[in-house]
């Protein structure tokens, strides 16, 4: 049973690395001018168009409302590979050599880690939607009188404007998750077997 | 003769009085042709705008209108002919020529089938042919045909698009002379073009030419199948007049349908049999990564002489001056349409060639054999209606002709020759269309009818009053009319192809990375004005809402000034127009990715806006900016700006 659990610890560590391979996260924009909507795809190291042009049609979008230009490049995508690669470095030595108590201690990091991320992305969020330049073509405000901010939904969907915004995990965020969870699980594995253990 | 046409009456009043009195029948009708709003089209249709000189693009069954693509005639509306970029498409070795009439579109073809790469369509009065891509929807190629007058019997293509061919309809003095008009007889020529389609890249090359009679060459068809090799023309004006043709020209009871090896052709020029003739033609080719076209004179053209080289052409007499000449989906059956008849004449296309391999001639002319009527024949279409024109067939064993004089569509049985249904039109058809009518496999669903006259169908609109389609489901044994829609000009003839075939393909945008136009300006960083002598190139570029720059000085009276104007943009459907006050010229409608140039003049001192002429976005009301133009004798120094105060 440890050596099954060995395994999934292993698998758990490795499974972040398809961060490299598939993006984090998607944010799409439906509109009636756009049949095919725009969308977004936030990678750990990129930004990309989820159809080509995207990113330059949402720009084009968002300036009439002030919006900045969403950034060719930003810190985290230096900090998050990197984190990235750390932690399954640890995660590969926890599983090849430690205590099964580890394998809580590395999903405890990660989810500290991973819940710092959402966070900053919330942070960059909040600060897109609500930084506007004062020349903006349009400005909007609420009913209470303040000014209208055009933040997508961290997660889930919202109507901004003529807009639906959408915000989902994709593929990466997902391997990232089970990841964890195998490694939540090989600790419960190897606890429940020790129980046993000690009754018999 | 008057008892016929009293029967066709009848017929045809019988079949009127059936529909009309049938609502049921009407309401199923609409049903057929209505397409939802959002939905799209099953077919395309190319219908070409006769004395238009365009080719515009219906939806079939809908009838709807999408574009009308500028081939042969200036476009205000989308600068064709007006932008420094294709003015060289109307290029012609008599100079710039800003219109002609279009007439038979063709769609290319790969092993007998539509391939929907390319529309092919004949320039009539300048003797061209254009070729328009499917990728894009704009004319890319235009090539003149030199030896040739009123370029009728085009543009069909070959199985394979090996050739565009192209027949001259007047024979004239070839190479072109100074002589007295009634030497006609003997001493005029036509000429038979058979222009080569590069596979790769669609690129047009005038291969060669076969010198004919002095007869007039009318339209043509592709052999295909067992017949793939062999080109097929209706003659009239056997007789060679000169004028009064319509009496003169109809004096023979039997013309001809010459039937051209163009295989053979080949063999000849490559044992070099041919002459080279001194020639002056103009090739004009649109690049689709400059944006911009460029013309080329051409020199020479190579010519086969058909009086000279056995085997090239064989001359099939075809009762009443034969006008369309439609080869059925096998490829065995040659149908001569004789517009002076009530028959319609069918060759058979393996008697043929049992004929010319027993050698049995019935005859001569200039030197080309002629085939003994008897010995060709597959058999007519008896008392079918008066004045046949054209037929196209539906793959399943059926032949559909116009009849001009009796103004309707007979379906017919290919093989046993037997009048199945007939339907009216309204009025005088033309040319019909079955999409995939000229290949190997017809889509058999519909047929539409192209009428010259349509006098009370509409709305007047004065004296001049729309021509028009109409579309006949011919999926039952009876035909029966659904759709009657007004159309572009001279609806003269039609290619339809079935829109998956070609709408995946449509492009989108131009992407700028791709744009190689000599005065692009792909970013803001590259935006300048310059000054040469009293020429001025303005590198300006367009995005949502703003021109870069919108303010310029420094341009004096006399100034000839180059608008050279990039759309930066690179969403679907986001085109921006521009214009400048009292420039001679039209607006500009530049698509994302493309550049486009206009030239103005300044003529008097001032500040003179420009602005957005497409309705592009929210702020296109702002999208506007300002020359100011000074005296010939200012010293004012050239600047622009953008978002400067």
């Amino acid at each position: 049973m440890k050596k099954k659990a060995k395994i999934l610890m292993l698998v758990g560590a490795l499974l972040p690395l398809l961060l490299f391979v598939f993006p984090l996260w998607k944010i799409t924009l439906e509109a009636p001018q756009y049949p095919t909507p725009l969308g977004m795809f936030i990678h750990i190291n990129d930004f990309s168009d989820a159809n080509p042009h995207d990113i330059k049609n949402i720009n084009l979008m968002n300036h009439y409302v002030g919006m900045k230009y969403i950034p060719e490049a930003i810190p985290e995508f230096k900090i998050f590979p990197a984190g990235i690669l750390i932690t399954t470095f640890i995660g590969l030595l926890i599983a090849w050599k430690a205590n099964h108590k580890w394998y809580l201690y590395w999903f405890i990091l990660m989810v500290v880690l991973s819940s710092a991320g959402l966070y900053d992305f919330y942070l960059w969020e909040h600060d897109y939607g609500h930084d506007l330049d004062p020349k903006a073509i349009m400005k909007f405000t609420n009913p209470d009188g303040s000014v209208m901010g055009f933040q997508p939904p961290l997660f889930g969907s919202k109507d901004i404007l003529n807009f639906t915004a959408h915000s989902y995990p994709q593929l990466g965020a997902v391997s990232l998750g089970i990841g964890m969870g195998l490694s939540l699980l090989a600790y419960l594995f190897v606890r429940k077997e020790n129980k046993k253990l000690k009754i018999s | 003769m008057l008892a016929l046409i009293a029967t066709t009456m009848l017929l045809v009043s019988c079949n009127q009085g059936g529909n009309s009195s049938n609502g049921a029948l009407s309401s199923s009708a609409a049903e057929k042709v209505y397409v939802a709003p959002g939905e799209h089209d099953e077919f395309y249709a190319f219908v070409s705008g006769g004395f238009s000189g365009q080719l515009s693009v219906y939806g079939l069954p809908s009838g709807r209108l999408f574009k009308v693509i500028p081939v042969f005639s200036q476009d205000a509306e989308k600068a064709w002919g007006y932008n420094e970029e294709t003015k060289p498409m109307l290029n012609t070795s008599h100079g710039f020529i800003p219109w002609d009439d279009s007439h038979h579109p063709d769609i290319s073809q790969t092993n007998g089938e539509l391939d929907g790469r390319f529309v092919f369509i004949n320039g009539n009065n300048t003797p061209r042919i254009a070729k328009i891509d499917l990728s894009v929807f704009e004319t890319t190629e235009i090539i003149e045909i030199p030896n040739s007058a009123g370029n009728h019997s085009s543009a069909f293509v070959t199985e394979n698009t090996e050739y565009v061919v192209a027949g001259t309809r007047f024979s004239v003095p070839i190479p072109q002379r100074d002589m007295p008009i009634n030497e006609y007889k003997g001493n005029f020529q036509g000429s038979l073009s058979f222009i080569s389609v590069d596979p790769e890249d669609g690129g047009m090359d005038l291969s060669f030419q076969v010198l004919m009679p002095g007869f007039d060459y009318d339209l043509a068809h592709p052999g295909r199948g067992a017949s793939h090799g062999w080109m097929f023309f209706s003659t009239y004006n056997s007789e060679e007049s000169h004028s009064l043709m319509e009496v003169n020209a109809s004096q023979n009871d039997k013309d001809f349908i010459a039937a051209v090896n163009w295989k053979k052709a080949e063999e000849y020029i490559k044992e070099g049999k041919f002459q080279t003739m001194p020639a002056n033609y103009a090739h004009n080719v649109y690049d689709e990564e400059t944006h911009t076209a460029t013309s080329t004179m051409k020199k020479e053209v190579r010519v086969l002489d058909a009086s000279e080289l056995p085997g090239l052409v064989y001359l099939l007499p075809t009762p009443k001056s034969p006008h369309g000449c439609d080869v059925d989906p096998t490829g065995e059956y040659i149908v001569g349409n004789g517009k002076l008849s009530s028959d319609l004449t069918v060759h058979s296309f393996s008697k043929m060639i049992q004929a010319i391999e027993n050698e049995k001639f019935d005859g001569e002319a200039y030197g080309i054999p002629i085939l003994s009527f008897e010995d060709v024949l597959a058999g007519s279409v008896k008392q079918a209606g008066l004045g046949p024109l054209h037929t196209e067939f539906d793959g399943n064993g059926n032949g559909y002709t116009t009849f001009f004089i009796s103004s309707e569509v007979v379906k017919w049985k290919v093989g046993t020759w037997e009048v199945v249904d007939r339907q009216p039109c309204y009025y005088s058809v033309g040319h019909l269309m079955i999409p995939g009518g000229n290949s190997r496999k017809p889509f058999g669903k519909y047929v539409l009818a192209m009428n010259k006259i349509t006098k009370d169908r509409y709305l007047p609109t004065g004296p001049e009053v729309t021509q028009s389609a109409q579309l006949y489901d011919i999926s039952g044994e009876k035909m029966e009319l659904l759709l009657d829609f007004p159309t572009v000009g001279e609806p003269h003839y039609a290619a339809g192809i079935a829109a998956d075939l070609v709408k995946e393909r449509s492009k989108k945008i131009y992407n700028l990375e791709e744009n190689k136009h000599k005065y692009a300006t792909t970013s803001d960083a590259n935006v300048k004005v310059e000054r040469n002598g009293n020429e001025v190139h303005v590198y300006m570029t367009m995005i949502r809402s703003h021109f870069n720059p919108d303010n310029i000085e420094g341009i004096k009276v006399g100034d000839k000034v180059y608008f050279h104007v990039t759309n930066l943009e690179q969403d679907y459907d986001v085109p921006h127009g521009v214009s400048m006050i009292g420039a001679n010229t039209s607006e500009l409608l530049i698509m994302p990715g493309q550049t486009e140039t206009f030239v103005w003049e300044p003529k008097q001192v001032g500040v003179w806006p420009f602005y957005c002429t497409d309705f592009c976005s929210a702020l296109h009301q702002e999208m506007q900016g300002y020359v100011r133009v000074s005296p010939a004798s200012s010293n004012i120094e050239l600047s622009w700006s953008l978002g400067e105060d």
